[in-house]
């Protein structure tokens, strides 16, 4: 199984050891990764601010690098989504929707391809866990609770199997962060509120760690809980299941 | 700064107050949830909602024309106006020709679009809104924040500040039971003494030409039945095919609105009562244009419940009247760009794309979907800043070159770590209330070469 590692710009610039994380804990369950050393975008942040016509240039690259493999995974609900939902290329159609077809998200290929039952994983503390939407509502990779279905969560799945690590939800337990891309500095007293507010759920639940699939979530909230000096931290899914034992 | 943007600013300087607000409107979703999980079957109805909305909007012209047909045959008079002053000058007509100078009005979201009321107000003509939060903001001289809680962004000590000056209630009297006491005997007069009575319609009924109206205080019915006059105003869009599928919007309505089971009064017109005159008057106003654009006409299936703005969590945090338009929310989001697109452009940026507003809406709109292909038609129609241009084209440019784009990355992260100050400033919109991200030394691609490079 020829798995192709598709590492979000800013995880790449900021956030090597998510990436690290994502790497090593595929190489552990078996598959066969490679890193297409020429990657860059999906494209996303112009997308998303009304600029799908500049994100051409992104979308071929993407395809040229990411042709050939049976999947292409990512540590990202919300650059996954944009990938399976916008991505073209008009010289090569055939392979842009191969790759639709075939991106997934790290806790759904998990869950859904790799079939995974069992983690060699321990992270002893105590973690609250963040839906980010893009992957919750756009890729469905856990129930909704505006919808009247079935009550699910690949990624709470894979972290239950984790040793010693103690689970919960904020009250709210699908309510969006506030980061939402460019919104995050053109809405940005939105933004914060809605961060802050997230982060107080979290906070009653006494969390050391603040988890999720989104490292765009997490670093917004990051930022605030470093600037109002909390002692709570982020981490990526990816680095918890990663985790030693 | 944008319009949405600086009023939400303005908003949420009051946090307490912006909690509060959360909080209130967070409780109307969860109650809302309560009664859809009491419903078995609520995802299906929700299509049946939609199919049946969808069929509507493609065979709408059947529809109005059935409608017309069978209301005029009940003797109602059918008015039609492409637009909201059409709109106002078809009832300043009829107000004309009676000598009327009594009137009262029930919630319709269409005659404060329409801008009715200062319409009327120009004209030398008054007209009392008699739903209670609408009266509080007739009052105060707002526009409502919210389309089914009109008054949501006041609390009772505004309420009691207000009906103090209007009202002459006890000053400092904060007891809901007295202010609505107050009310009540303030709106009795007014419903004795009308002579016209204009309400909203939320459900045409084509086959049978009749009409239904939903509202919790039974203010609608208080001014019909009381007016020698009714003048019923609705966008084309509020038509269904037959009095059956109102089994299936009644129980979407008030649950997904409120979290009832059903509005308290859900009146049912058919024609007029001995004596009386009724009129009704079917608006374009943009409409049509909004179903010739393929991506948004499906925004008109709309029944107007607001759960969308419940559960968005920037219009919780944000208050109604930053969104400055008359429908304010998700949806405002979506359907007032067609109407001005210059005056709102900034709208479908108002929102995170979270999706949850499409999850709750009963009649199965796309709503965060229309929000992003709105953000592409904006700025392809040009209403966006030359900065932001500039900023998107660099990003494409270097983003779509793997070489540029590393010596970038290579450098910001550079800049970031030699000289902090440059990014940690004031002009940074980030950095205001959050922390920047500690910068590592390499990127993932420079351990990747370094770990399992060949």
């Amino acid at each position: 199984m020829r798995v192709g590692l598709f590492i979000p710009c800013y995880i790449d610039q900021f956030y090597p050891q998510v990436a690290i994380a994502t790497l090593q804990l595929l190489e552990k369950l078996g598959c066969n990764v490679s890193f297409p050393l020429q990657q860059t975008c999906c494209g996303q942040p112009m997308a998303n601010s009304g600029f799908a016509g500049l994100s051409k240039g992104c979308d071929k690259n993407f395809v040229k690098n990411f042709s050939g493999f049976d999947y292409v995974v990512a540590p990202s609900g919300s650059c996954v989504l944009h990938i399976k939902e916008h991505l073209e290329d008009q010289g090569h159609p055939k392979e842009a929707e191969r790759i639709r077809n075939n991106v997934y998200e790290l806790t759904e290929f998990l869950t859904d391809i790799l079939k995974v039952q069992h983690i060699n994983a321990s992270f002893p503390h105590s973690v609250g866990f963040h839906n980010s939407c893009h992957g919750q509502r756009g890729l469905h990779l856990s129930s909704m609770t505006e919808t009247m279905l079935p009550a699910f969560s690949k990624p709470e799945q894979l972290l239950n199997m984790v040793k010693g690590i103690q689970l919960s939800n904020p009250e709210r337990r699908d309510e969006c962060c506030g980061f939402g891309g460019t919104f995050c500095v053109f809405e940005e007293a939105v933004s914060v509120k809605m961060g802050k507010d997230r982060i107080k759920e979290h906070e009653v639940n006494a969390v050391e760690y603040i988890t999720g699939g989104d490292v765009s979530c997490l670093m917004h909230l990051e930022g605030i809980l470093k600037r109002k000096g909390s002692s709570v931290k982020t981490i990526h899914i990816a680095e918890i299941l990663n985790s030693e034992l | 700064m944008a319009k949405h943007a600086a009023l939400s600013e303005k908003f949420i300087a009051d946090e307490p107050r912006t909690d509060w607000h959360d909080e209130t409107l967070w409780f109307v979703r969860q109650k809302r949830d309560k009664a859809a999980h009491g419903l078995p079957g609520w995802e299906q109805l929700r299509e049946l909602a939609s199919q049946i909305k969808n069929h509507t909007l493609s065979n709408l012209e059947k529809y109005l024309r059935q409608f017309e047909q069978q209301a005029k045959a009940n003797g109602i008079t059918v008015h039609w106006a492409a637009d909201g002053d059409e709109h106002n000058k078809i009832i300043h007509d009829i107000i004309r020709k009676h000598n009327i100078e009594k009137i009262v009005k029930s919630k319709s979201m269409l005659t404060e679009e329409c801008h009715l009321n200062e319409y009327l107000l120009h004209q030398g003509i008054e007209v009392v809104d008699t739903d209670l939060g609408e009266r509080i903001v007739q009052f105060r001289k707002e526009p409502p924040s919210h389309i089914v809680l009109p008054a949501i962004h006041l609390k009772k000590q505004d309420v009691s500040e207000t009906f103090h000056k209007y009202l002459q209630t006890e000053k400092g009297n904060n007891d809901p039971q007295y202010l609505t006491e107050a009310a009540r005997q303030h709106l009795r007069d007014k419903f004795i003494q009308s002579e016209l009575a204009i309400t909203g319609v939320n459900f045409a009924v084509a086959e049978t030409g009749g009409f239904v109206v939903c509202t919790n205080e039974g203010n609608a019915d208080m001014g019909a039945h009381t007016a020698a006059v009714h003048i019923a105003c609705m966008g084309f869009e509020k038509i269904i095919p037959k009095a059956e599928h109102l089994a299936v919007f009644l129980r979407l309505l008030a649950r997904s609105a409120t979290g009832q089971a059903i509005t308290t009064y859900s009146s049912h017109f058919l024609k007029a009562r001995r004596g009386q005159e009724m009129h009704i008057v079917i608006v374009d106003n943009g409409r049509s244009k909004q179903l010739g654009r393929k991506d948004f006409r499906n925004s008109l299936k709309c029944i107007r419940c607001a759960a969308c703005f419940n559960t968005c969590p920037v219009y919780r945090r944000s208050g109604g009247h930053s969104y400055h338009t008359a429908v304010a929310g998700p949806l405002g989001s979506i359907i007032n760009p067609n109407m001005d697109m210059k005056a709102n452009a900034d709208l479908p940026f108002a929102s995170t794309l979270c999706g949850s507003c499409s999850n709750v809406c009963p009649v199965k709109i796309d709503i965060h979907e229309q929000l992003w292909k709105w953000r592409q038609v904006v700025v392809a129609e040009g209403y966006v800043d030359a900065s932001k241009k500039t900023g998107m084209r660099g990003m494409a440019y270097i983003l779509a070159k793997p070489g540029m784009y590393r010596f970038a990355g290579k450098m910001g992260r550079w800049v970031m770590r030699t000289f902090p100050f440059m990014i940690n400033n004031k002009l940074n919109a980030w950095y205001k209330q959050r922390e920047m991200p500690e910068v590592p030394k390499q990127s993932f691609r420079d351990w990747y070469l370094k770990n399992r490079g060949k």
